[in-house]
């Protein structure tokens, strides 16, 4: 086996909102290529401004990202990196805005390149991985909350990326569907960062849990 | 099968380019017809189309067209009594004349204005909002405007669940609208939140597109075929289109 890579990697970063008290306060934080990790804190504590530092969506005040053993300062450095990141995030609506699922599952793969036809493949393959093969031609504003988290995760699968981050991915999901949701991720086996405040959904699915509290990371 | 799930019909199937292309000609058409034959016939034209598009009830698409042009009830109640010029008078109430070009002129105009219409009504309760906009991009429509459309289309909704939910949100904490400061205030907030949200989410989607390696090309279905059944809209629609002109030309 090959030696776990180092995926993300960020050093003392600092980062506040304007005229509001830090955020980000000197935080520390590695993920290796064989772990899934969980995070935690209070609303409001600063996981999904961390995750959107980390996806090079927001500047941080001081501090650096690596990502893929990349530095990253810039946005030409994340932009061709974004992809291999899926990421899922916390309001499915921001996620989904092409008229059709069977669309929007298809536009990440067309940006990356793909044929037509060959991104309608890889839709039809993400939406049987999650079970819900006829839902292609559904209008994307007519889906219950929860179908639209499954397919806004999907949108992230079908970039087939080398790791995941979700922003709390159990919301508004019933048992069954959060079931459904850990046997994906886990059949996937990819190592990422899953925000959640849900401990049960949490323990099944990770190793390692940090706590978000003051701008700092604690392992629990 | 339309975009949002309608049912199959003649109209339907054909080609969305061509459906975009028929909606921008006839509407034109229409509006430069000048004579009351040619306008009749216009109507009729639009009915056919709108009996292609497949079984709809009479009544709920009689409604739809009244309410779309209820402001033909104002043509009607000024526009019969001004006319400037002196025509054949019919009518004299006081200082109102009614005239006879004055009415001829407010029933071509209620013609077109209804045949256009139900033309347009014809076309879009066929095909879904996007299948049109991904017509018009097959026809050459600038990617921008079509991409702003179907963004706008997308998050409509949105924002009008936003709304919904604020409005029962206020009702349910006793929120009554009446004429005072009071209300007016809230509903500023709710414009105010409405507003601030809509750019929020402008700026997430923006960011959810990038993550997904979006590099300004937006993506619509265009992949078209034109079909024998194509062929026969265009016909009929051009038949329609002909005979129009030829009696408005008479
Ligand atoms: N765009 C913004 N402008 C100003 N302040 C913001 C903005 N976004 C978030 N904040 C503030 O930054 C802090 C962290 O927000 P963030 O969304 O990262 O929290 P979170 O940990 O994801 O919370 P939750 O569990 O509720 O999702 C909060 O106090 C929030 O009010
Ligand atoms: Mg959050």
């Amino acid at each position: 086996m090959t030696p776990p890579e180092i995926l993300i990697k960020v050093t003392d970063l600092v980062f506040g909102y304007p005229g509001r008290p830090l955020v980000i306060d000197g935080l520390d934080f590695e993920l290796g290529s064989d772990e899934l990790v969980g995070l935690t804190g209070h609303n409001g504590c600063g996981k999904t401004t961390l995750l959107e530092i980390i996806m090079g969506l927001r500047k941080p005040q001081a501090g650096t990202v690596e990502i893929l053993g990349k530095k990253c300062t810039e946005e030409k450095h994340f932009r061709p990196l974004r992809p291999k990141m899926g990421f899922v995030f916390q309001d499915a609506n921001d996620q989904l805005f092409c008229p059709t699922v069977a669309d929007d599952l298809a536009f990440g793969p067309l940006n990356l390149g793909a044929s037509r036809q060959e991104a309608d493949q890889v839709a039809q393959k993400v939406l049987d991985n999650l079970g819900l093969p006829d839902f292609g031609p559904r209008v994307t504003y007519d889906l219950s909350g929860g179908e639209k988290k499954l397919v806004a995760l999907g949108t992230a699968l079908a970039l087939s990326p080398r790791l995941l981050i979700l922003d709390e991915p159990t919301n508004f999901l019933d048992r069954e569907a959060v079931a459904r949701l850990e046997e994906i991720l886990r059949q996937l086996q990819l190592p990422g960062v899953i925000v959640s405040h849900d401990v049960g959904f949490l323990d099944k699915m990770v190793k390692r849990r940090y706590w978000l509290e003051k701008g700092r990371l604690t392992a629990v | 099968m339309s975009a949002l799930g309608g049912t199959v019909n003649f109209l339907s199937r054909t080609d969305p380019r061509l459906k975009v292309l028929i909606l921008v000609l006839w509407s034109f058409l229409l509006a430069f017809v000048q004579s009351r034959a040619a306008a009749w016939v216009g109507l009729v034209g639009s009915g056919v189309l709108y009996a292609f598009s497949g079984p709809q009830s009479l009544i709920k698409g009689l409604s739809r067209l009244l309410a779309i042009n209820s402001f033909l009830i104002f043509i009607w109640l000024t526009l019969p009594f001004s006319f400037s010029t002196p025509g054949t008078e019919i009518y004299r109430l006081g200082w109102l004349a009614l005239t006879q070009e004055g009415l001829d002129f407010s029933l071509i105009l209620s013609l077109k204005a209804l045949a256009i219409t139900l033309g347009a009504l014809a076309i879009t309760s066929s095909s879904g909002v996007f299948e049109l906009l991904a017509g018009a991009k097959g026809l050459g429509a600038p990617e921008k405007l079509v991409a702003l459309c179907q963004l706008m289309t997308r998050y409509i909704s949105v924002i009008g669940q936003q709304y919904a939910r604020s409005r029962q949100a206020m009702r349910v904490r006793g929120f009554q609208p009446r004429t005072n400061l009071h209300t007016l205030r809230s509903y500023a907030n709710l414009a105010g939140i409405l507003l601030v949200r809509g750019l929020d989410r402008a700026e997430r989607v923006r960011s959810a597109m990038l993550c997904r390696g979006y590099n300004g090309r937006f993506w619509a279905k265009t992949d078209f075929r034109l079909k024998f059944l194509d062929l026969g809209l265009a016909y009929l629609t051009l038949a329609l289109g002909l005979w129009v002109t030829i009696l408005d030309a008479a």
